[in-house]
């Protein structure tokens, strides 16, 4: 059965906001939008996007990690969304395991975001729905584009190309092999709900150098301690006698 | 969306400088969605934050959208406007103007922000007759354009850059995320992914430095110190490319070190006009190793040592400049860095060993025979995997130009020059050291009705190229190419203002500002440059009499305008990134595009390019009229297909589809479906190299030959690199009376003979020699989010939810030692000025640094803000607490506040304290300004909020 999710390569993510804005590009005139913002020119806006990306530092200085980690619905396999909703409006497809909510049967209870542990969803205050990551569905499956463009917006849009995307149950998929072969991990597995994105971790390139890396008899200093004597130069022959 | 109405269109984004290709979905003639164009190959597909919020800048209500008059009577700031056409504002301008060019022309000034025509605008202002035009280089980056290409002839960004899909040890020195942002995200990426080691020296961890393998902090304005102790001790471990440096730079070549003679510090010169075979005139003299004697460089069979000390027949003693570099290093050790830099002393010579090794045992070799320029034949193109990137974290100080020198000579003794795996040219570089193009050198270049008597920006080689009246002071109203600032290749805009409010060297009458906020954060001192802007003089006149403000916002620069002319956005207008300015040019080969609008105008806007067509044409400029003084372009689009440099030169502002039916290229007669074939081009034009003209390019005779042959460039000679700068030796001569020709005035004597050294060498910033560090111990830097670009984003709804407002990011040791607290109110305080704002505790920067996020805090009111938006009353600006000018000092009264070389400004020297603020403080940040009124014309009105669907916009 196909579980399509995102695999996100913390590794090359410089935190960029790419795949923030161009979801809401996407999806505010799309089947999910819109994507309403309060406030948006004046104090404390805020507004509805499905995919946000936190910052954070690990360590303290000099030995500093700064993390940039994007973070959207992760289409649980076993989402606790689901089963609070009252009215089924919260809902997993069985074709592609994407977590939907149908606005026409959500009443805006918020049992979902409560039950969700991760805080992936958005309340829509003026539509009084509940809204969040569809992972585009209505571009993936759209005949209409070519087939490298049915993909999520934040995918085609990601300068670092950290968002990869596919079927992960599929084990040749290209995310199956990023989470076999990177360490990708899935967040808060203790939970249980057995999230459906993945994370792949920093990988670290260092490099070891062995002393004698630094000795070459082709030192090019060494070519500059020749010099021809002038013949007025001393010599030892000048001095010697037998 | 098939029920409705869709189109698919092509241009190039203008969200920042990058110039990325995107493909605009309109429904129902809205916009409704922008995606990277898969087809171009800047960006290849992607797209970034900023281009992804396209849609909100095109349906901003802080757009203007009408001509606008200053209503009589009211003061400059107060934004009280009323509506007036077109045709008035032209008459208008074409009046004043038309006074002025017949008078004295250099009393109309125009300066400009980030345009991206600078080909047209800087035209423009030649043709008017003013001296006085730069965009915002000198306070952006002219530091690393003029210390890279008076070192290798080429520089990064727009002009090159390191080559990640080849290196595998990638260095980035200081904060370089805000220039050609998604083509490095993507290459570092794949870079990462292929195995390469990248290390990042920033006094701060955020951006590209997050996912460095290594990150190396480092004290601001001290990246000179460390280069010097970088090149010190890959000298001494051997770890340079001594074939490199032999062949393709200046360092074996003699210099005369007899200190009586006047040229003391001068190459030997041996070339004579008439002198046959492959010679040229940078060929001079080397010492043979092995036969012990002088030979006229590039001679077969000869290797020249680079160290030593010799005589030459006629008793002159002289070193190879490599001895030169070595004497000057000689003290820069790796213990002398650390203390400077912070960095540990055995870092600093881990990571010189890391390059010189990875350059050194990883080389790269490419089965591309290429041929040089003295005959030789090399059946290989090699190169030495170690690349750098650096922008403005290196050039915003006022040693940096001296500090990119030392960056270009360290990646060249690792012989990483246009080479694989290290950096590589664009077109149309490299270019001469210096390149050609020069400014008058004097007041004789500026005539009444006459256009400039030479480039407004040009590339002094010499002190006698320098604009200067016959007492060796400035022409120019930002004293560019004078004594004070003798390689301003790029103006200073930031003295402009101040300059004009002084009237030093003279009052002017018109300054026209294009796209460039100078009341706000592209001004330094930004609250007393507000008030200069307002100042009149005793007979109750401006100061500074008009003022022509071209901007597409409600920005606050707009607010000081006389006139205001509404421009359109980006996706209204035609443009292009031209060949003669900065093109996109890729690593294999040129590349130029263009902007074909996608929506109509809104309102009354108009392209700044029409407007300086339409005012040249009725001012009679000679490129826009006919002899006989009729209208010769039709507008912009018809002026970008039919001008040429010179009437038949073939030579235009695009390089692709040119000829009758579009069948040439770079040369070619005007074709009149050029802009129809860039349409169905992805409106880019993209020419790959052959393979053996890739790499070398200095000294590619293949090359070299091809550019002459298409016009690039006027000469084939090679362009050796200035491992020891003439240019700057000359200019020291000059100081110390020993160079023929112009002097400059007594005053300035020792400022240029410190400063011009033709070898780098280390000094602390100025700002901070004349400041008290006990006092001012901190430094205090800004960096630019991916998210935002200048201040241009607070007005789109969407980012500003990423940035509404901005901290002061410091060590938690200073809050403890300060008694403050993670997200207290505090102030930070220069010896200028201070400024209330938020702290937020980091343990990713350098304890000695504070730092904020560039450009986020506005003025209440500004960019159609309500007055209580976080930007004004929770983010702040740096700039109140930095000068345009240095303090008085024994170098002078007013001398700005920049690089004494390049005039670049220094914003990144600025020495802080930071304190907590007083408990019955208001929680607001300070300096605050009356709010910014709303503007006639600002038709859309900003909402409490929205839901934005296209098509819809106008219906909900």
């Amino acid at each position: 059965m196909t579980q399509l999710a995102l695999v996100i390569d913390l590794n090359v993510c410089v935190g960029c906001h790419a795949c923030v804005t161009s979801c809401k590009q996407w999806n505010t005139s799309g089947s999910a939008g819109p994507m309403s913002d309060d406030r948006p020119y004046g104090k404390d806006p805020t507004g509805t996007f499905f995919n946000r990306v936190q910052t954070f530092e690990v360590g303290s200085f000099p030995k500093t990690e700064t993390v940039h980690f994007p973070k959207s619905c992760l289409h649980c396999e076993d989402p606790p969304c689901v089963p609070v909703c009252p009215t089924g409006a919260s809902y997993k497809r069985k074709e592609d395991g994407i977590v939907l909510v149908d606005y026409d049967k959500c009443i805006g209870c918020k049992y979902c975001s409560w039950a969700c542990p991760y805080g992936a969803r958005e309340i829509d205050e003026h539509q009084k729905v509940m809204k969040k990551c569809t992972l585009c569905v209505d571009r993936i499956y759209d005949q209409k584009l070519p087939e490298a463009e049915r993909k999520p917006a934040c995918v085609l849009a990601c300068p670092t190309s950290a968002r990869l995307f596919g079927d992960v149950h599929d084990p040749d998929s290209m995310v199956s092999v990023a989470i076999r072969e990177e360490g990708g991990y899935p967040l808060m597995p203790e939970w249980g709900t057995q999230p459906s994105n993945h994370y792949l971790p920093r990988r670290k390139t260092k490099m070891h150098i062995h002393e004698d890396e630094l000795v070459r008899v082709d030192n090019p200093l060494a070519k500059e301690q020749f010099k021809v004597p002038d013949s007025d130069d001393p010599f030892l022959e000048d001095a010697s006698s037998w | 969306m098939s029920e409705s109405r869709t189109e698919v269109k092509n241009t190039t984004c203008y969200m920042c400088a990058c110039r990325c290709g995107i493909r605009v979905t309109l429904k129902e003639g809205e916009v409704r969605y922008i995606q990277g164009n898969p087809d171009h190959p800047l960006n290849k597909g992607v797209i970034c934050a900023k281009g992804s919020s396209g849609i909100m800048k095109q349906y901003s209500p802080a757009r203007i959208t009408k001509p606008l008059l200053r209503r009589p009577g009211s003061h400059r700031g107060d934004a009280e406007f009323q509506e007036i056409s077109w045709d008035e504002a032209f008459t208008l301008m074409a009046e004043r103007l038309g006074h002025l060019r017949q008078t004295d022309p250099k009393k109309f000034a125009l300066f400009t922000g980030r345009d991206q025509m600078q080909a047209l605008t800087g035209m423009f202002a030649r043709q008017f007759g003013t001296p006085n035009y730069a965009a915002h280089g000198g306070f952006c980056s002219v530091n690393m354009a003029a210390g890279m290409i008076y070192t290798i002839g080429g520089s990064f960004w727009e002009f090159g850059g390191p080559d990640l899909e080849r290196a595998r040890l990638f260095i980035m020195i200081g904060t370089a995320e805000d220039h050609h942002s998604n083509p490095l995200k993507i290459a570092l990426s794949q870079f990462k992914r292929n195995g390469g080691r990248f290390i990042s020296i920033n006094p701060v961890r955020t951006g590209y430095s997050a996912i460095a393998d290594d990150w190396i902090p480092i004290k601001p304005g001290t990246d000179g110190a460390l280069l010097l102790a970088l090149i010190h001790e890959t000298i001494n471990t051997g770890l340079y490319d001594r074939e490199f440096l032999t062949q393709y730079s200046n360092a074996a070549q003699l210099v005369n070190v007899n200190t009586k003679d006047d040229d003391y510090g001068l190459f030997i010169r041996t070339y004579e006009e008439g002198d046959e075979g492959k010679v040229h005139p940078q060929d001079q003299l080397w010492w043979d190793r092995l036969n012990n004697q002088a030979v006229r460089t590039h001679t077969k069979g000869a290797d020249p040592f680079l160290l030593g000390e010799f005589t030459l027949e006629d008793g002159t003693l002289v070193k190879p400049a490599f001895q030169m570099l070595v004497d000057q290093v000689k003290d820069y050790t790796p213990e002398w860095a650390a203390n400077i830099t912070g960095i540990p002393a055995e870092r600093i010579r881990t990571l010189a060993h890391e390059m010189g090794i990875v350059a050194r045992d990883e080389k790269i070799e490419l089965p591309i025979a290429w041929t040089d320029v003295w005959g030789n034949e090399h059946a290989a193109v090699t190169g030495n995997p170690v690349a750098f990137h650096a922008m403005r974290g290196l050039a915003a100080h006022s040693n940096g130009f001296q500090t990119i020198r030392a960056l270009a000579i360290l990646m060249s003794i690792l012989g990483t020059i246009d080479r694989p795996g290290g950096f590589r040219h664009k077109a149309p570089f490299p270019r001469p050291i210096p390149p050609c193009p020069k400014t008058p050198n004097g007041p004789q270049g500026v005539k009444a009705n006459e256009p400039l008597g030479g480039m407004p920006l040009g590339w002094p080689a010499d002190p006698n190229d320098l604009f200067v009246d016959g007492k060796g002071e400035p022409i120019r109203i930002d004293k560019a190419f004078s004594w004070e600032y003798p390689l301003s290749v790029h103006g200073l805009m930031h003295n402009a203002i101040t300059n004009a409010w002084r009237g030093d060297p003279y009052p002017i009458d018109t300054l026209m500002i294009f796209m460039a906020n100078m009341a706000w954060n592209s001004s330094m001192n930004t609250e007393q440059v507000r008030q200069m802007l307002n100042d009149k003089d005793e007979q109750g006149e401006y100061k500074i009499p008009f003022l022509i403000v071209c901007d597409a916002f409600q920005s606050e620069m707009v607010a000081y305008a006389d006139l205001v002319l509404p421009d359109t956005t980006y996706l209204e207008r035609h443009d292009v990134m031209s060949m003669l300015d900065r093109p996109i040019s890729e690593f294999d080969g040129p590349v130029d595009s263009v902007r074909i609008p996608v929506v109509p105008p809104t309102g009354q806007c108009k392209p700044f390019q029409e407007v300086l067509i339409e005012l040249g044409t009725r001012l009679k400029l000679p490129a826009f009229v006919t002899k006989e003084g009729r209208r010769k372009y039709r507008d912009y689009p018809d002026f970008i297909v039919n001008f040429e440099t010179e009437p038949g030169s073939g030579i235009g502002f695009l390089a692709g589809w040119r000829g009758k039916g579009g069948e040439k290229f770079m040369r070619g007669e005007p074709n009149p479906k050029q802009w129809e074939m860039y349409e169905k081009n992805n409106c880019v034009y993209q020419y790959h190299l052959p393979r053996s003209y890739q790499y070398m390019r200095n000294w590619n005779e293949g090359y070299l030959e091809w550019a002459q042959h298409h016009r690039l460039t006027r000469y084939t000679d090679p362009i050796n690199i200035h491992i020891y700068s003439e240019v700057l030796q000359k200019f020291r001569l000059a100081a110390q009376g020993k160079y023929a020709g112009k002097q400059p005035p007594e005053r300035l004597r020792k400022r240029i003979e410190t400063y011009f050294d033709p070898l780098p060498f280390f000094y602390e910033p100025l700002e901070a020699q004349l400041s008290d560090k006990h006092q001012y111990p901190l430094s205090a830097v800004t960096q630019r989010p991916m998210a935002m670009y200048h201040s241009w984003d607070s007005q789109n709804a969407w980012l500003r939810q990423i940035h509404a407002h901005n901290y002061l990011y410091l060590s938690p040791e200073l809050g403890r030692k300060g008694g403050f607290k993670d997200g207290d109110w505090v102030w930070v305080e220069s010896m200028h000025g201070k400024v209330r704002c938020m702290c937020r505790f980091s343990e990713a920067v350098e304890p000695g640094t504070v730092w904020t996020w560039n450009a986020i805090g506005k003025a209440a009111g500004a960019w159609s803000l309500s007055a209580e938006a976080n930007e004004s009353q929770k983010g702040f600006l740096l700039n109140h607490v930095i000068s345009e000018e240095l303090p008085p000092h024994a170098d002078g009264e007013h001398l700005s506040n920049s690089d004494p070389i390049t005039g670049q400004a220094a914003w990144y020297d600025v020495r802080v304290k930071v304190y907590k603020a007083g408990p019955g403080e208001p929680q607001q940040t300070s300096p605050q300004f009356e709010p910014m009124r709303r503007m006639p014309g600002q038709s859309i009105k900003p909402k409490s909020w929205f839901g934005y669907v296209a098509g819809k916009r106008n219906k909900s």
